[in-house]
């Protein structure tokens, strides 16, 4: 691991804000000031200070502490959501690659038609039928997810499909299921993961977009998007939970661009050589 | 363009279009209860004369197949249904709000699109050192920065230094020209320039790759001036990845645009679905879904014609 990172400034850096992220967001309940949810009627939308590090939102309610609480929020779903699409996705793309033939015609198909959708209308689509929760968010964003997943992972593993150490897997009598998990995932992995942590960047932003739209995280459960949405009419009032709800949705998106971009970089000879 | 290649993309195309249709047309179906006193709303008293009328109207009495056959031979005629609430057909509703929105998108993407190349090319320049990395941080930021608060930033932004300039609302362009372009510039801004961020990135990458390619160095090897080998070589190849992902991009941003709409009290395609869904409007819903996913799939197979029609490596 310190072989892997050393000459690598910025991910190193990248690696470092994600896991301040990471430990903000599960921390939350214990090193937030406040409770997120109480609510001082005499303290509305009042500036930083040294009582709100971050000033009160329009009931009083401390912003930092709804940001802290807004990060476990955003990460459950997104996380959720990335590794609901990564596993679906990766495991259509890799059998599709190894059966070829029906299995891969038509798995693709119905790839193809899901990507056809863009991506915000079909999540809406699925929310309205399924109504808005934190969960049905994950799953719309997963089920858009889905495709660009299994897309991305074909080609690379129809080219390891056709390897000699694949077919030499096949000559001794390996199972279907350890040549997929044991000899191609691995292979795959690097793959998976640079999209894995950019897609994340994505769907946090998809997230907040949908609780902004009112199809995600109901009030009074604290998220970034809802404070936006709810700050936006008292922005000549007090504009800064709004300001400080768009900078840690920014933060946050930007720590997993910034590691699957930095990754990517350090992955780059492989995955030229694969795609 | 070779007629085989031309037919079986159209293929593929009318199979995407065909699954788009399925998948759209099983949503009412997937709604959990019945869809049917759902749409007849807690306004209206739901009584069995009622339910069947409207289950007769929206045809969910019959068998599925048939259902799904009588429901694409009218939306194929271009009746996609009536609005739950103002019973005007929900074709007309989506072109009243569609200009709006049209216009959004095209300015935002002329925006974005527009200037990734030329901050592209100049982002290529440098290469290495600090200034690489600040470049690829800065791109960064502007790929991850939320539209709708980058919007609310500019509107605050502005009521401080310009408290005249109106920022919010809409005219039509028929009725005051200029008003409109003001009010769209704030929006358009808001969504162009993430996608100006990602873009010029991609221009960047495109142009260090074409200008580490053997035919740049002929180029600079027959001795032609710099100028000429970056921009009639390197550029021109440089270009066919972005003219592909321009149409990905067009498909992104009209998720920016719902969010970007509410943002800025615009009347346009995203207020009425996410309105639909607040009046759980279903056949709005269903058509707005179905007629924006079958006008992107559309520009996005001109795009991939375009892009056969320059770059005779695809056809292939």
């Amino acid at each position: 691991m310190r072989a892997f990172v050393r000459g690598q400034p910025l991910l190193c850096f990248a690696l470092a804000l994600v896991a301040l992220q990471f430990a903000l967001a599960l921390l939350a309940p214990w090193i937030a000031p406040y409770d997120p949810l109480a609510q001082t009627v005499i303290r509305r939308l009042k500036p930083p200070s040294a009582l709100h590090w971050l000033g009160t939102d329009q009931l009083g309610r401390d912003v930092l502490s709804r940001i802290l609480h807004g990060y476990r929020g955003s990460l459950a779903i997104s996380g959720g959501a990335v590794a609901i699409s990564l596993v679906a996705g990766g495991a259509l793309g890799m059998i599709s690659a190894y059966r070829r033939g029906w299995t891969e015609r038509i798995v693709m198909r119905v790839m193809d038609v899901v990507f056809a959708f863009p991506l915000m209308l079909l999540a809406i689509g699925i929310i309205a039928i399924l109504g808005p929760q934190p969960w049905t968010t994950a799953v719309a964003i997963a089920v858009v997810y889905t495709p660009i997943f299994a897309r991305l992972i074909r080609a690379p593993a129809l080219v390891i499909a056709e390897s000699e150490y694949v077919t030499g897997a096949k000559a001794i009598g390996a199972s279907d299921t350890r040549i997929l998990l044991r000899h191609m995932l691995p292979n795959l992995a690097s793959i998976l993961l640079v999209q894995a942590s950019l897609l994340l960047s994505a769907a946090i932003l998809v997230e907040a977009s949908l609780s902004f739209l009112g199809l995600g995280t109901q009030p009074p459960t604290p998220s970034l998007g809802l404070m936006l949405s709810e700050g936006r009419n008292f922005l000549m009032l007090g504009p800064w939970p709004a300001i400080f709800a768009g900078f840690a949705i920014l933060f946050l998106s930007f720590g997993f661009n910034l590691l699957g971009d930095a990754l990517r970089d350090t992955l780059d000879p492989r995955l030229r050589k694969l795609s | 363009m070779p007629v085989r290649f031309l037919a079986e993309r159209a293929i593929d195309l009318a199979i995407v279009v065909f699954g788009v249709s399925i998948i759209v047309f099983l949503m009412i179906r997937m709604i959990p209860g019945d869809a049917v006193a759902i749409m007849l709303g807690a306004n209206t008293e739901i009584t069995p004369e009622r339910l069947a009328s409207l289950r007769a109207r929206v045809g969910l009495d019959r068998p599925l197949v048939e259902q799904y056959l009588v429901w694409a031979g009218r939306a194929l005629s271009g009746d996609l249904g009536t609005s739950l609430w103002t019973g005007k057909p929900v074709v007309e509703e989506i072109a009243a709000n569609l200009g709006v929105t049209l216009q959004l998108l095209l300015m935002s993407l002329t925006l974005g699109a527009g200037l990734a190349v030329p901050a592209g090319c100049a982002m290529a320049r440098v290469r290495g050192g600090a200034a690489d990395i600040a470049l690829r941080v800065v791109t960064i930021a502007g790929i991850t920065v939320p539209s709708f608060w980058l919007g609310i930033v500019m509107i605050l932004a502005l009521a401080t230094l310009a408290p005249g300039f109106p920022s919010l609302g809409h005219v039509p362009f028929a009725q005051d020209p200029l008003g409109n372009l003001q009010r769209m510039l704030l929006p358009s801004l808001a969504l162009g320039l993430p996608i100006l961020a990602s873009l010029s990135r991609l221009v960047r990458t495109a142009m260090l790759d074409a200008l580490g390619q053997d035919y740049v160095r002929t180029a600079r090897a027959k001795g032609l001036g710099e100028r000429r080998v970056v921009y009639r070589h390197a550029l021109r190849n440089a270009l066919l990845p972005f003219v592909t992902s321009v149409g990905i991009t067009a498909g992104y941003l009209f998720g920016g645009a719902i969010v970007v709409e509410q943002v800025f009290a615009l009347p346009g395609l995203g207020r009425l679905i996410v309105g639909a869904i607040g009046e759980r409007n279903y056949p709005l819903i269903q058509a707005a879904i179905l007629m924006v996913t079958v006008g992107f799939v559309v520009v996005n197979f001109t795009v991939d014609m375009l892009y056969a029609a320059i770059d005779p490596r695809v056809r292939r």
